[in-house]
């Protein structure tokens, strides 16, 4: 039987269109997009033009968008990059550089959650333990949500950037993105009429939203944002940041000054060609499809009811309304993820987990930490996450094997 | 998976020797994995045999009256954790099922995960845990003993 892919949170094949779209960038158009002769002006109308397409979907300038290598780096560069100008320009505004380090209340603030993504929370804490920025984490409550009041909460006079996530990678709940940007907007320019304070970025991570939800950068009233090619069926080592015009960062690749000064290095055409054509996939497919997620959301419904309807003692974790139609994640009392994975994948099934014995460094999720899951809880944690591709036969057979596979892992259990 | 554990571990994964409850036990004992929260709990039922002739002279002062020997008549276990706890559960109770109680103590959990065949460094304590499985359930059982004489 063909293996089923339930992981697709982690990666997602890159689609034969895809694939044919990047082929002809290896070999024969191989050009360098810097370069002055032809091979080089056809690699860069190329670039520009995949550029543009992608522009289309965010409802954004050709300048607003920088190409990466993948999520982790554009994290990196929005929060270091926002982070290292805004203390030049605090710099600068006391008079030039300092040799000595700035008190604690002039240090510039950060606001992320305590559920983010770790190429965004292990930025964040390496910048704050090394003395660099000030930080708050917002906790989500039980349901996996981030409330706009909490954000603002925290925030202080030297805040210079919020962090925020679309959806959650691990429980897939929605956070208010918009909701979120239009209170910051509204601060901001209270604070710009009062000359007080600083301008406060907004970043938001919307990589596993990219598949069904709305990416418009200015519905979002987001100032950055991050999205990466191998989530949505394209190829992996390409990523993008958004950078609304007149954001002040500093680049942390440097030599070549490609991608507008703020991201040294040779373009990577095919990556940024097969990032486009997934993204221009996305965007037909749901001009032709009435309710795109509707398909996913049904399968998602179904294969939650089917493992609580079937499965005693197994609970959902995060938001059921607030949810991503991609992502299922539950927990089994007495039945230990990494065994859970290795049973399911014996049967077939890839999916992951957020069990302790499944992370390298022994830790339960810091997300369903951050939720309040109990040890106990999270111990058993399992997550299928779904696509547009999904089959409902596929779920059927999951919900045929899960139950055996955790009755069996009970029965090895001295707790019950 | 196959890149993650060896064909032993599967082995042992797939088909735990030993699983389960002894319901008159001798003794039992549940150890918990403070690094991960794994469990695992361990059953013995223990029995006396006659010292064989070689063990007899090195051991002579101790069970003079008797000239028996405890052993592990039998031993089942229950683990909550991961692939790498199951298998050492298992691999640790089919090498000490049979054995006098002093060589049963003297496993440690080199020799687990050396039976595991490759084992990921993170692994390790894994192994560790069904060593001290083996030693708290002795333990438990002397204890009781002692206590009884
Ligand atoms: S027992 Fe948890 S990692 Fe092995």
């Amino acid at each position: 039987m063909k293996r089923i892919y339930l992981d697709n949170a982690a990666t997602t094949p890159v689609k034969p269109e895809v694939f044919e779209a990047m082929k002809p960038y290896f070999s024969r158009d191989f050009g360098n997009a810097s370069s002055i002769h032809s091979d080089g002006q056809q690699a860069r109308a190329t670039v520009e033009q995949a550029r543009h397409e992608i522009v289309e979907v965010l409802n954004c300038k050709d300048s607003e968008v920088v190409f990466t290598s993948g999520g982790s780096e554009s994290d990196n560069l929005a929060i270091r990059g926002i982070v290292e100008s805004a203390v030049g320009t605090r710099r600068l505004a006391l008079g030039g550089w300092q040799k000595n380090p700035q008190t604690a209340d002039q240090l510039p603030h950060v606001i992320t959650s305590a559920f983010e993504h770790h190429a965004v929370l292990k930025t964040v804490q390496m910048l704050e333990k090394s003395g660099e920025i000030k930080a708050t984490y917002v906790k989500p409550d039980k349901e996996g949500l981030i409330a706009a009041e909490d954000v603002k909460a925290a925030i202080r006079e030297n805040t210079v950037l919020v962090s925020i996530m679309y959806v959650n990678n691990e429980i897939g709940t929605i956070q208010s993105i918009r909701e979120i940007g239009k209170m910051l907007e509204k601060l901001n320019s209270a604070r710009s009429e009062a000359s007080t304070g600083r301008r406060i970025y907004f970043h938001c991570d919307a990589i596993q939203a990219a598949e069904y939800l709305n990416l418009d950068t200015k519905y979002l009233h987001v100032d950055l944002m991050t999205l990466s090619a191998h989530k949505i069926f394209g190829p992996k080592g390409i990523g993008l940041l958004f950078m609304k015009s007149g954001v002040k960062i500093t680049p942390q690749i440097t030599g070549g000054e490609q991608e507008w000064r703020l991201r040294s290095g040779t373009e990577n055409v095919a990556g940024i060609v097969g990032f486009a054509k997934a993204m221009e996939i996305i965007q037909n497919a749901k001009c032709k499809i009435r309710n795109y997620n509707s398909k996913t959301e049904k399968l998602r419904d179904k294969l939650i009811d089917g493992i609580l309807d079937r499965i005693p003692k197994s609970r959902l974790n995060g938001s059921r309304e607030r949810r991503s139609p991609a992502n299922v994640n539950v927990s089994f009392f007495g039945a230990e993820g990494e065994s859970i994975l290795i049973n399911l994948d014996l049967a077939g099934i890839s999916a992951s987990s957020g069990s302790a014995c499944t992370s390298g460094a022994l830790e339960p999720s810091h997300v369903l930490e951050a939720i309040g899951v109990k040890p106990e809880w999270s111990h058993g944690s399992v997550r299928f996450s779904l696509s547009p591709e999904t089959k409902e036969k596929e779920i059927d057979y999951l919900l045929e094997e899960l139950p055996k596979i955790i009755e069996k892992l009970r029965k090895m259990s001295p707790i019950k | 998976m196959k890149n993650l554990y060896s064909e032993e571990i599967m082995d042992h994964f797939r088909n735990p020797r030993n699983m389960g409850v002894i319901n008159d036990a001798d003794a039992e004992a549940t150890i918990g994995n403070p690094h991960c929260g794994d469990v695992m709990k361990m059953y013995i039922k223990v029995a006396k045999r006659p010292l064989s002739q070689k063990l007899k002279v090195k051991s002579k002062k101790l069970d003079k009256q008797t000239e028996n020997e405890e052993y592990i008549k039998d031993i089942k276990f229950q683990t909550l954790g991961c692939g790498a706890a199951i298998a050492s559960s298992s691999i640790a109770t089919e090498l000490v099922k049979g054995k006098s109680l002093t060589e049963a103590l003297k496993l440690t959990s080199d020799e687990i995960a050396r039976r595991m065949g490759k084992l990921p460094p993170v692994k390790y304590h894994c192994s560790i845990l069904a060593e001290e499985g083996i030693k708290k359930v002795i333990e438990n059982y002397e204890n009781r003993r002692d206590k009884n004489q």
